[in-house]
């Protein structure tokens, strides 16, 4: 394997892993980016109609969520030390677990999503609210960035099952274990963006 | 880059402090609101995305490079938003 990569050591392929996935993490943050600037700029604009949108949405349904997500990233740290220490059978509950959350938080997600479609919540499908018309506007920004975010998660989930099938085949150990690494950042990267929709869009406070 | 992993019961300290400032914002939300409520619930969640990129995500064991790297999307971020307010922060101008 070390004749065939371009790496003088395992501690060079690491660093030059690290720096890949931090530079695919600084993308996201770019591309997450445009509609956070989309957001900042019609909240100015339309502060009112945001407060408004913010308290048509479900409290709860993005507090439980924030919990569920910090608690799959906890599960994936963990995931990453029991490897460490060659505990092949504890990284696999671990990564168990951690997609068990995810899909619990998309679980969640969605019965939101279907909540507000019985409202008359879906602009484009069935948007009947009342309230200022600009309100539609946030609650487009609510469907983009959260469905955004969705499908990051479920491209996560993709890579944790790849994880837990290459940690069957007992492909991982104490010194070989990056694919466990990168997909933990990726993971925790899309934990970030949640803790920040959550305030950006739950905890909009109602000024008079 | 070390090797030496962080202890479990450490990480579980970091993910206590991650619900309790899940509690602050969530609660903070039953106090009257005030201009101050945004930049509060912003604060919690950067504090709470620190606390995942240095512990969660190891940033404290890597070296500068990639701490740098780490930052250089925010950075980036933070000048596409800046700017862009200059321009809608200044429309409301009196003719």
């Amino acid at each position: 394997m070390a004749a065939t990569t371009p790496f003088r050591s395992a501690t060079q392929r690491e660093s030059a892993n690290q720096l890949g996935l931090w530079t695919l993490i600084a993308t996201e943050v770019l591309f997450f980016g445009g509609l956070f600037t989309a957001y900042v700029v019609y909240r100015f604009t339309y502060p009112a109609a945001f407060a408004a949108g913010s308290h048509r949405l479900e409290f709860w349904y993005g507090t439980i969520n924030t919990a569920v997500l910090l608690t799959s990233s906890l599960c994936m740290a963990v995931g990453d030390v029991m490897i460490k220490h060659d505990r092949r059978r504890a990284l696999q509950l671990c990564l168990l677990a951690t997609a068990l959350l995810g899909l619990l938080f998309l679980g969640i997600k969605f019965s939101e999503y279907y909540h507000m479609y019985r409202e008359q919540l879906v602009p484009g499908i069935n948007y009947r609210a009342e309230g200022p018309p600009q309100m539609q506007l946030f609650i487009l920004l609510y469907f983009i960035m959260t469905g955004l975010h969705a499908l990051h998660m479920l491209i996560g989930l993709g890579a944790l099952t790849w994880l837990g099938w290459l940690n069957h085949r007992g492909r991982f150990s104490s010194t070989g274990h990056q694919p466990v690494v990168m997909v933990g950042l990726y993971w925790h990267f899309i934990d970030c963006v949640w803790v920040f929709l959550y305030p950006l869009l739950y905890l909009i406070p109602h000024l008079t | 880059m070390t090797a030496n992993a962080p202890p479990v019961l450490r990480l579980v300290g970091v993910y206590l402090a991650l619900l309790t400032l899940l509690a602050l914002t969530a609660t903070a939300t039953l106090l009257p609101p005030g201009a101050w409520s945004t930049p509060i619930s912003l604060g919690i969640a950067t504090a709470k995305t620190a606390l995942i990129f240095v512990w969660f995500m190891r940033l404290r064991d890597r070296p500068g490079l990639v701490r740098l790297f780490a930052l250089a999307g925010f950075f980036w971020l933070a000048i596409f938003i800046g700017l862009a307010l200059t321009d809608f922060l200044t429309r409301g101008w009196p003719a």
